[in-house]
């Protein structure tokens, strides 16, 4: 079961520098967990220190936004593309 | 040293403007670094101390980007009421390591004139450079 996974310029250092990736998993939580055996470290750029993805990062699983389809929980299956993007964000304070 | 032809100079202080006091943001788009075309980006947050590209938004664009083999060689946004340096919050969210991070002050302060100033944001090191107008 593969899922493509559409990496940020910002992490393909993790990624040998290549822009998408092959992961398994049933949940994004476990993709994360089995992309972090190939790509050490990649899964810390994305899940914070309490367990929950990063707000610094935006992950869509299709079109979607995972945060709404129940963030690291979110439900994955054969053929869904997922995309990592950096948050665009700041501000004065 | 940022070139940016002066439509697009423009049409992001003009954009700053519309959205003051809130802060305005957006990406000018383009290839190998040339700043092309500008895409004002909804401020998620609309705020006057934090923006936030929406997220639906953002994918839409980056896809589209994507297609065009453009990058986002500038992301701007606005500071309403403090000068255009970078905040410890822009600092700790930039993660487009080829981008220039361009602020526009629109404090009150300025008046009429405008303060756009560029900066390139790595590993939370922040380095201003020039910017220069092309007409």
């Amino acid at each position: 079961m593969a899922i493509e996974v559409r990496i940020p310029t910002i992490l393909r250092s993790y990624t040998g520098g290549a822009k998408a990736v092959d992961g398994a998993g049933d949940t994004l939580d476990s993709l994360l967990t089995d992309l972090d055996g190939k790509h050490p470290g990649l899964r810390g750029r994305l899940v914070a220190d309490d367990g929950a993805l990063h707000r610094f990062v935006n992950v869509y699983v299709n079109d979607e936004d995972v945060r709404f389809l129940g963030g690291l929980q979110a439900p994955l299956g054969d053929g869904d593309s997922v995309t990592v993007l950096p948050a665009v964000a700041g501000g004065a304070s | 040293m940022l070139e940016l032809p002066r439509d697009l100079f423009e049409a992001m202080i003009a954009h700053a403007r519309r959205d003051h006091p809130d802060e305005a943001c957006g990406v000018l788009a383009g290839r190998a670094g040339q700043p092309a075309r500008i895409i004002p980006m909804a401020n998620a947050e609309r705020s006057p101390t934090f923006y936030r590209f929406d997220a639906m938004e953002q994918l839409r664009v980056w896809r589209e980007m994507d297609a065009a083999d453009e990058e986002p060689v500038v992301i701007y946004h606005s500071h309403t009421a403090t000068e255009a340096y970078p905040s410890r919050t822009d600092i700790s969210f930039a993660a487009e390591p080829d981008a220039h991070y361009v602020l526009v002050s629109t404090r009150p302060e300025l008046g009429e004139a405008a303060e756009v100033r560029s900066f390139r944001i790595l590993a939370g090191v922040v380095d201003e450079e020039p910017v220069r107008v092309l007409d």
